[in-house]
């Protein structure tokens, strides 16, 4: 089991300071023709499997790309504001007479622990799992949602 | 059980495309299984977010091309809060050596991954030729 905990502060905008020069070396690229291939990017992830972690108003939504797995092969839990993802891709033998030109794709098992920003509604945390990309959208709890106040 | 070992991350590998994009964005480049046995070669390749009908596959000349269109499934309203992998479109190419019967060719798109099988054409499949005593 490996931990990750990508927030240090909450306050603390939770960007990947390299992704910003990343994203504005990709726009300069585009603006000079990209006559100078950059070579593919390093992220601070070694954890399978990339996240993207996302919030909108009252939930977080974690996607993760997992082709070939069956919804079936994925265990989601969480424990306070831990997500955890764990799972095992097996990529079925082929017979003994084949020959392979060509294995890119790995198999095997994985599992990953997210800490979540803030606090969630363990109970009202969905997942699905389509065209091999994982969705875990996670409510927030009612005390941390934001609160429209009426100004009198 | 035998010890299954742990997937690594790894990052999409993006890839220069031949032609000029008409809609912006990256193009990363899918891994895949190619394997071959006497009768067929079958290409598996990775291709999460892709649906059926955005998946392009076109085989002419002896190339064989993998065009996978993704229609970014987030939210718009969201924000990013950690970022691990973008979402592009997928572009492989391969030259295939031996000759494909194109009537035949099956392609199957499931969980985000692409099994299509190419038999070979009768003519390229191995003859026995015996040899006479002259």
């Amino acid at each position: 089991m490996i931990f990750r905990r990508p927030f240090y502060s909450p306050t603390w905008g939770l960007r990947n300071p390299f992704e910003e020069l990343d994203r504005m070396r990709r726009q300069l690229d585009g603006m000079f023709g990209g006559w100078e291939r950059r070579p593919s990017r390093v992220l601070g992830a070694g954890v399978f499997p990339l996240i993207n972690l996302k919030e909108d108003g009252d939930k977080y939504s974690v996607r993760a790309e997992l082709p070939g797995l069956k919804a079936e092969d994925i265990n989601i839990s969480v424990t306070g504001n831990n997500l955890s993802i764990s799972g095992e891709r097996e990529i079925a033998s082929e017979g003994e007479t084949v020959r392979y030109h060509r294995r890119e794709r790995e198999a095997g098992s994985f599992s990953r622990v997210i800490a979540l920003p803030g606090e969630v509604d363990a109970d009202k945390v969905e997942a699905t799992h389509v065209n091999g990309i994982l969705t875990v959208v996670i409510p927030k709890a009612e005390a941390t949602k934001p609160k429209q106040i009426t100004v009198r | 059980m035998a010890e299954t070992k742990e997937i690594q991350a790894k990052e999409k590998q993006e890839v220069p495309v031949p032609a000029e994009q008409t809609k912006p964005g990256p193009v990363f480049t899918p891994a895949v299984d190619i394997f071959e046995t006497e009768k067929e070669i079958t290409l598996l390749a990775d291709l999460p977010g892709v649906k059926s009908d955005e998946l392009n596959i076109d085989l002419r000349d002896n190339v064989l091309t993998l065009t996978g269109d993704v229609t970014p499934w987030e939210g718009a309203e969201e924000e990013d809060l950690l970022i691990e992998y973008e979402i592009g479109r997928y572009f492989r190419q391969f030259t295939l050596s031996e000759v494909i019967d194109q009537d035949k060719i099956d392609a199957q798109l499931n969980d985000g991954v692409l099994r299509l099988t190419l038999p070979k054409i009768e003519k390229a499949t191995p003859r026995k030729i015996s040899v006479k005593a002259g």
